[in-house]
């Protein structure tokens, strides 16, 4: 049954990936990740780990992705001309991203940590709920929480900044 | 379904958008890829994070999202800017910067 | 006070002389720098004369003294003091030169009173003057050759003094560089004399080089070829004399001082002082007495077509300096510092004549306009008969006493040097025709138009200054002659040296009378005891013999001269007709310049070229600009690299980590 569900989480990660990386219109490329996000939220409940697969899809997916699709409407999307300035690229990032595929299987799979072939330790009922992420949160991990919302208020200003209508330059 | 299975999923997703950035010119796109690279990152934290047994690791997952969540707004604001000068939004032909 | 404080003396007060007027030059009033010069020259004087006394006050076998007062390079072996030698040679030296330097520096108070470089004179005759003393009274190889270049220096300081020139400039670059070719002769020489004895001392090297060694060993003559190398650059004989004619081009003062009576004698002086080196090496002192005869007589030659007054002097000087080194190189050393002192009277005299002449022709110095100043200039003629007579040996005059002495020692030595001896005769005939054929044209006849002036109105001729070698018109600012010419008639310091230059040139040779008065002979004798051609003596008899003989070819050739010229004046013109082709050979300078410039100018240049075109444009600039274009293509490669395009650092960027990452499975595998 789990095989089953992580197989198909796994295909949908994959479906969704390959469409953003292939689709000429970017719009089908928000829609392939938002796909991509939802696999994913799958794959982390199967590793029960229940408040990051809720993060994933309220924040990732709903949030984040509903400004992509905002701007991407703003924005458009025409498609990319065929033609390649760069001598080599098209045939290099495939041939590359084949090589770290391999190489990381190659160090996944030959590690001789012999926890990665097994489900993993039984863990406590409540592993990955909000009430355990919300403790370390607030105990063990307090400076990096208190670090990441400066980062979000420095995000929102910058984006502000940058966005901003100039008041000499035209729209 | 051992842990394994996840790490080369991880590693495979992880591939599919360092692919996706070097054939891909347009930024929006570029930049979805790069949330698949830090999606497979994450996929890679959950993961170890289970095979230990603690929850560390979703924290760091936690703070990964957030960090992405900042790029991806900064990274848009530009793209909204650069649209709104009337630049072409292609990374080929914004290429002032060289030697 | 000893000797060698004396010495010490003479050295210091030219040197102070020199460095005064060189730093007082804006201070100085003019008067005040020609009367430090002379008299700094006039205490040496008597400093040299305060030597000589206390020299004589020893025995003879005692008469020298070394002294030193610091050390200039003790290390390894070397053991190089600045010392002095004080004997009868190199006092005798100094007394003529401090003497004959006095009258001339006198003469140029008056001469150059009008020139705008007057401190500038007076300063580097004085430093002339001291480098002469150094070379004369060193007691070492070292400082011998220190003294040889300061003179080398002075001369060309001296040559091209009125330096807006070029024609001065061009001649004082030619005396230095033969004279540098001298210098290196001169080097090689002491390097050698140091590997094979040792020492640059003199007394050292004296001592230790008869038992060093065997008679015309190879070293040995090789040491004392680059001596004369040295010795003929300085001494202008051949084939490095080319130098000579053209230092004409500087003040008279400094053609009477440096190319007549000092400078042109640290040659003969060097062979007399290393006498010892050249009668262990045989060879080179026959090789030394051939070049002496054949300059002796190819100068003369030269003297006799030649139309310009100081060229002709000038090749008369070169010719009896062929005496002196022929003299000195056979061994008959006191005769030929006889000649050398009486020569520095009478040339002395000579060239301060020619000066007042020329001063009389607004500096024209072409003798064929040159005539009947025997009638406006009473004093300069009688001053340049002196001067001409004692040159042509006339009976009686100084010169007649020292040329004659060195061909009786000549004939006396036997052989080969027989030979020498009738061949110095033929010269001594050569001299007295030249000589005469000069003073012949200048001084009787019809007055020329510059001497019609001198004697109607008693001024001077006054002309646009021009350069008497090419006519070009001249400025009279500094660098240039001065505006003014002075004669010796209106010019008293003039008067005086030349009078007394005149004297020394008529009597000054009745020191050394054979069989009755042998002053100088005695004197230098301790000088050249351990030298056994020394001991040779012509006898009484054979001398006066010479005498005799040298006594009718002067007037013979005197007699020559009267034919010649003033007897009928057409006949010159007529016998140059008929030996034409000598006649140009003469003319040319014997083709000396062109077969010089042939053989040693046209391939320097060449190689100039070539090491310009060639090896400086390919090998130098190949190694240093190609470094810098490899350089700089290298950057151009790796920057090739930044090419602005995102993607491509992209892949660049998981290229490198995909490489890394292969790195390190293989590490750990």
């Amino acid at each position: 049954m789990e095989e089953a569900l992580f197989f198909a989480a796994a295909i949908g990660a994959l479906g969704g990936a390959v469409t953003v990386i292939a689709m000429r219109n970017p719009f089908y490329s928000v829609l392939g990740l938002i796909v991509h996000l939802f696999s994913l939220a799958v794959l982390f409940l199967l590793l029960t780990s229940a408040f990051v697969a809720a993060a994933q899809v309220v924040v990732y997916a709903g949030a984040v992705m509903v400004l992509y699709v905002f701007v991407v409407a703003y924005v458009g999307g025409g498609g990319e001309s065929a033609w390649e300035p760069i001598p080599g690229q098209r045939f290099l990032a495939p041939l590359l991203g084949l090589a770290l595929f391999v190489e990381l299987s190659i160090a996944i799979l030959g590690s001789s940590l012999l926890a990665l072939s097994t489900d993993g330790p039984d863990v406590k009922a409540g592993f990955g709920d909000p009430a355990a992420i919300g403790r370390l949160l607030l105990e063990k991990f307090l400076l990096p929480f208190e670090a990441s919302s400066i980062l979000l208020l420095l995000a929102a200003v910058g984006a502000v900044v940058l966005a901003a209508r100039r008041r000499e330059a035209q729209a | 379904m051992t842990i394994e299975w996840f790490l080369v999923l991880s590693a495979l997703l992880f591939s599919t958008g360092a692919v996706g950035i070097l054939i891909r010119r347009s930024p929006m796109v570029i930049l979805l890829c790069l949330e698949l690279m830090l999606n497979a990152g994450n996929l890679a934290l959950v993961a170890f994070s289970r095979m230990v047994g603690n929850a560390e690791g979703q924290i760091f997952a936690v703070i990964v999202m957030v960090v992405a969540a900042c790029e991806v707004v900064v990274g848009l604001g530009l793209i909204v800017a650069i649209f709104r000068r009337r630049l072409p939004l292609n990374v080929d032909d914004l290429r002032e910067l060289r030697g | 006070m000893s000797a060698t404080a004396w010495a010490w003396l003479v050295l210091l007060f030219p040197l102070l002389g020199s460095i005064a007027i060189g730093l007082g030059y804006r201070v100085l009033p003019q008067k005040a720098a020609g009367a430090i010069g002379t008299l700094s020259i006039a205490l040496a004087f008597a400093c040299g004369i305060g030597a000589l006394l206390s020299l004589l006050g020893d025995e003879p076998e005692a008469r020298h003294h070394a002294s030193s007062l610091w050390d200039y390079a003790s290390a390894a072996g070397l053991d190089i003091k600045l010392g002095i030698f004080v004997d009868p040679l190199s006092v005798f030296m100094v007394l003529v030169v401090t003497g004959v330097s006095t009258l001339i520096h006198l003469y140029s108070y008056g001469y150059m009173q009008s020139d705008e470089g007057y401190h500038r004179f007076f300063s580097y005759l004085n430093f002339f003057v001291f480098s002469m003393l150094l070379l004369v009274l060193a007691g070492n190889f070292v400082l011998l050759i220190v003294g040889w270049a300061f003179v080398g220096f002075a001369s060309y300081a001296l040559i091209s003094f009125w330096y807006r020139r070029e024609t001065a400039t061009r001649a004082g670059m030619k005396a230095f560089v033969i004279n540098v070719v001298g210098d290196i002769g001169l080097v090689l020489a002491a390097f050698l004399i140091f590997r094979e004895l040792g020492s640059f001392d003199y007394g050292a090297v004296f001592e230790r080089a008869p038992d060093a060694f065997s008679t015309n060993e190879w070293t040995i003559v090789a040491i004392c070829l680059l001596l004369l190398v040295g010795a003929f650059a300085k001494s202008a004989q051949l084939p490095l004399h080319t130098w000579l004619p053209d230092a004409m081009e500087g003040p008279t003062p400094v053609s009477s001082l440096i190319h007549a009576a000092t400078m042109v004698t640290a040659g003969v002086y060097l062979i007399a002082r290393t006498h010892v080196l050249f009668e262990l090496a045989p060879t080179a002192a026959d090789v030394a007495a051939f070049v002496g005869l054949a300059t002796l007589l190819v100068a003369g030659t030269m003297a006799l077509v030649m139309t310009d007054l100081k060229r002709a002097i000038a090749y008369s000087t070169m010719s009896q300096i062929g005496y002196m080194v022929m003299g000195v190189a056979i061994g008959a050393y006191s005769a030929g510092m006889f000649h050398l002192m009486t020569h520095a009277f009478f040339k002395a005299l000579l060239f301060m004549a020619a000066g007042s002449i020329i001063a009389a022709m607004a500096n024209d110095q072409n003798i064929d306009r040159m005539s009947g100043f025997g009638r406006a200039m009473r004093f300069t003629s009688i001053a340049m008969l002196a001067g001409g007579l004692a040159l042509a040996a006339f009976p009686g005059t100084s010169g007649f006493f020292s040329k004659d002495e060195i061909l009786a020692f000549a004939e006396a030595r036997g052989g080969m040097y027989v030979v020498f001896a009738v061949l110095g005769y033929a010269g001594a005939l050569l001299t007295a025709v030249y000589t005469f054929r000069l003073i012949f044209r200048i001084l009787p006849g019809r007055p020329c138009a510059e001497a019609q002036e001198l004697i109607e109105t008693g001024h001077v001729a006054h002309e646009a200054p021009k350069n008497p070698a090419t006519g070009e018109p001249e400025d009279t600012d500094v660098g240039f002659p001065g505006p003014e010419h002075h004669i010796a008639e209106q010019n008293w310091p003039m008067r005086a040296a030349m009078a007394v230059l005149a004297v020394l040139a008529i009597v000054g040779g009745l020191v050394q009378i054979p069989g009755v008065v042998h002053v100088i002979s005695d004197f230098l004798e301790p000088v050249f005891e351990s030298s056994h051609l020394a001991h040779i003596h012509p006898s009484a008899g054979d001398e006066w013999r010479g005498l005799a003989i040298g006594a009718v070819i002067s007037l013979l050739g005197i007699g020559i001269a009267w034919f010649f010229y003033v007897a009928g004046p057409e006949r010159p013109r007529q016998l140059e007709a008929r030996l034409r082709p000598l006649h140009t050979l003469f003319a040319n300078k014997w083709y000396f310049d062109e077969l010089i410039d042939l053989l040693v100018v046209r391939p320097a240049l060449a190689v100039g070229r070539f090491a310009d075109r060639v090896f400086e444009r390919f090998v130098v600039d190949g190694l240093v600009s190609g470094t810098a274009e490899t350089v700089r293509g290298a950057g151009g490669v790796v920057r090739a690299v930044q090419n602005g395009f995102v993607r491509s650092y992209a892949l660049l960027l998981i290229a490198g980590f995909a490489g890394l990452a292969l790195y390190f499975l293989l590490a750990s595998s």
